[in-house]
């Protein structure tokens, strides 16, 4: 009947609120960092506490390929994992993505090899932009307990898979305090699982998905619908969900983006993830020596925030802060640069491998960026 | 359990014009998973021809629900849904009707991964001894000695037995099957759909295209594999593994019409020497002795 | 949502167009047994016992196996005009 409040690491967070959310069938793999999610959705199915089919899978592959099927026979499924798992689960993940099942998936990111490195690194994620996922990251673990519940519910209005992204030991195995709502208020929050989202497959109803189309045109708007124009629908089920769990459970998070300090700042600083703390303080600190700094925090990388990152060309320097590697920079710098004209972006990597970046860390760059002693694209290691 | 044509169902689960070659061995077998679980089966088909068979979009060619599903997905796809049905309850069998590539090959992890969690779905293999969907390259399930177009020369490695594989798994029910005995293959359906776990059915598909024969002799060519003993049927139930007939003629090998006589209408076998031939009448005669040791050791119901 | 399919027969098009041999069934020869109803794959053979066969050349893609599991060579499978 009452909120609980405990102290829980990121990863019991998303196992608790996937356990509130009343999922129907759970299947995942384990893989560090994420194995104390699927360790304790375990224990909650085996003590009873979870009505839940739990199926032990043999691979990541298949953890995508059981939660795919049971959404699309109208369950409500969830899985996790991190890493080299998203890649061995990245066919299905697409798949998945393509024919609109609603499953919620929570990614501890974690470093992609080789050599094996079981740190903190946001490629895995991100390699989920392209297939049509919504991906989002959480900078608390109060915020992995809420982005992980209000996913069933945004998955399922928006008819798209849905990943939540933990920072692998960063937030995954670092315990804060957590509210939990009653789950009365949970019941609430989440509607029923319909179980004609996607399709109402039935024994006794004969209808077929995904053979050939006779007319590649089919294929070809079906996927605008669902890669591109699902997406921008999502941003209004995302304000929504936040909006309405502010109202029945008491906490916002400003929809697609959270804006820190943004008012009177020249220049700001973008970044998603659990780092994000840190780079607050930095922005702290610096305001506290009177550098005119604020800061972007990137909610949901999917579906891009476009309107919020266009605002960002009224500053003189926004410096974009990636946690992950590509061939042409670091991915939020090229998106944040491409919906900006007039402001000069300074796009930094950093802490990929796992490598140490904290609030000192921020503190120097930032600097470094505003006071222009940075190239374009700038590697920190 | 009597099994009268004229009492069978009428209904065409395989709808005219689909897009299977003409004579193909594996719609007799949608035919006859149509009769059993028609109504009451969700198929999940990964690619292969019966992803092609159904036919172009928004046209179905087989009148049953049927998810399209990644090439090696379609035992954990179905094991998603039985669990889901099964939460939800809905009644109905989850089925996978999957060929021999995407079984015994790439999809070999998630079938083993079913089977050992004894997940709750009917699996069948339909088998026609190679990817026949992209052209006829050699699978795992393709006899030794055959053509196809990567073992141009004849196919070096013997077959993957896949069935015996599932019943070494100790599931509940694994049965082999072919389309030239409809009435053998309709009975396993049936058995299968009354048992509560892991199912697997090995069902033989000749293929015209892919083993090079006329059409026509797609019933003669899966019946003569049975009566030469190069397919033996036979099925693991709870525990007892017990051949079929008319298989239980075929154990004396006096009784087995020569090989000759099977191989001599394909064309995939047509470069074999008497010498070769003779080799895989041994093998054959070692696949039975296995059958018969593993009927022996497993003669009751546990 | 989702671009779906329905079960309709010429979901390959009118495929008796690829035949290049018609089943052509002798009735007072028939036994009505219904084997070629039973292993035809096009499911082109109606069947109703008594009352024999009939087939949809519409579909009938010409494979012959109704000829061939034919116990009383019933079927006779001829040239299309123009073969």
């Amino acid at each position: 009947m009452t909120v609980q409040k405990t102290a829980l690491t990121g990863n019991y967070a998303v196992a608790y609120a996937a356990k509130m959310a009343r999922p129907h069938v759970i299947a995942a793999y384990p893989i560090t960092p994420q194995t104390s999610i699927v360790e304790k959705l375990a224990e909650f199915v085996e003590k009873g506490e979870l009505n839940a089919r739990f199926v032990n899978v043999e691979s990541e592959f298949a953890a995508m390929s059981v939660v795919y099927g049971a959404a699309m026979a109208g369950a409500r499924a969830f899985t996790a994992t991190s890493s080299h798992g998203l890649l061995y689960m990245y066919e299905a993940a697409w798949w998945t993505a393509l024919s609109r099942a609603p499953v919620v998936m929570a990614v501890v990111t974690r470093t992609v090899g080789p050599p094996w490195n079981i740190h903190v690194e946001h490629n895995d994620i991100l390699t989920l932009r392209d297939a049509g996922w919504i991906i989002a990251m959480a900078e608390t673990v109060q915020e992995t307990f809420d982005l992980t519940l209000q996913a069933f519910r945004i998955a399922e209005s928006a008819a798209l898979p849905m990943a939540v992204g933990v920072d692998g030991f960063v937030l995954s195995h670092s315990t804060e305090p957590v509210e939990m709502p009653p789950q009365e208020v949970v019941d609430k929050y989440l509607p029923p699982r319909r179980p004609d989202v996607p399709i109402l497959f039935r024994p006794g109803k004969p209808v077929t998905f995904g053979n050939l189309p006779s007319d590649n045109r089919i294929h070809a708007r079906h996927k605008i619908v669902t890669v591109y124009e699902a997406q921008q629908e999502a941003k209004k089920v995302i304000i929504k969900a936040d909006e309405e769990y502010g109202k029945l459970v008491g906490r916002r998070y400003g929809g697609l983006v959270e804006w820190y300090r943004a008012e009177d700042a020249k220049h700001m600083v973008v970044c998603a993830g659990a780092w994000c703390s840190d780079a607050k303080h930095a922005v702290d600190s610096l305001r506290s020596r009177g550098v005119p700094v604020g800061l972007m925090r990137i909610r949901f990388i999917r579906p891009f925030p476009r309107e919020e990152v266009a605002k960002l060309d009224q500053y003189e320097t926004v410096v974009v802060y990636d946690r992950d590697i590509t061939p042409v920079g670091g991915v939020l710098g090229l998106e944040v640069k491409a919906a900006l004209s007039r402001a000069r972006v300074v796009n930094i990597i950093a802490g990929i491998a796992g490598v140490d970046f904290d609030s000192r860390h921020f503190y120097e760059t930032i600097q470094n960026a505003v006071e222009e002693r940075y190239k374009e694209l700038e590697f920190v290691v | 359990m009597s099994f009268r044509l004229d009492q069978l169902p009428k209904k065409k689960y395989v709808v005219p014009g689909n897009a299977a070659c003409a004579g193909c061995g594996m719609m007799i077998g949608l035919k006859v998973l149509g009769m059993v679980l028609g109504e009451e089966a969700v198929l999940s088909i990964p690619a292969s021809c019966a992803s092609v068979v159904q036919g172009l979009a928004p046209k179905s060619g087989v009148a049953m629900p049927i998810l399209n599903v990644p090439f090696a997905s379609a035992a954990a796809v179905a094991t998603g849904i039985a669990e889901a049905y099964r939460m939800l309850g809905v009644k109905g069998h989850a089925v996978v009707w999957a060929g021999d590539g995407g079984t015994a090959d790439i999809g070999f992890a998630t079938l083993s991964g079913a089977a050992e969690r004894n997940s709750n779905i009917i699996y069948i293999m339909y088998d026609n001894e190679a990817y026949m969907n992209t052209g006829i390259q050699r699978s795992s399930s393709t006899p030794r000695g055959a053509w196809t177009a990567t073992t141009p020369v004849g196919k070096r490695e013997r077959k993957k037995d896949v069935a015996l594989l599932m019943a070494m798994h100790g599931v509940p029910y694994a049965a082999t099957a072919s389309i030239a005995y409809p009435q053998d293959f309709y009975r396993k359906l049936k058995r299968a759909s009354e048992i509560e776990g892991f199912k697997f059915i090995h069902l033989h598909v000749p293929c015209p295209p892919g083993w090079r024969y006329d059409p026509a002799k797609t019933v003669e060519i899966a019946k003569l594999a049975v009566e030469t003993g190069a397919w033996i049927l036979w099925e693991y139930d709870n525990g007892q593994l017990k051949l079929n007939p008319p298989s239980t003629i075929y154990v004396d090998k006096t009784k087995r019409k020569p090989l000759k006589e099977y191989l001599k209408l394909q064309g995939r076998f047509a470069h074999l020497t008497d010498d070769d031939i003779k080799i895989l009448e041994e093998e054959i005669e070692t696949k039975w002795q296995t059958v018969l040791a593993l009927a022996k050791a497993f003669p009751q119901r546990l | 949502m989702l671009p779906l399919s329905i079960p309709a027969p010429a979901s390959a098009g009118i495929t008796g167009t690829w035949r290049t041999y018609k089943p052509v069934a002798n009735l007072q020869k028939c036994i009505d047994c219904g084997l070629c109803w039973l292993y035809c794959p096009e499911s082109v053979i109606d069947w109703e016992k008594g009352h024999k066969i009939q087939i949809d050349y519409m579909y009938c893609k010409g494979c012959g196996i109704c000829a061939d599991v034919c116990p009383v060579k019933a079927i006779d499978m001829m040239p299309e005009e123009g073969v």
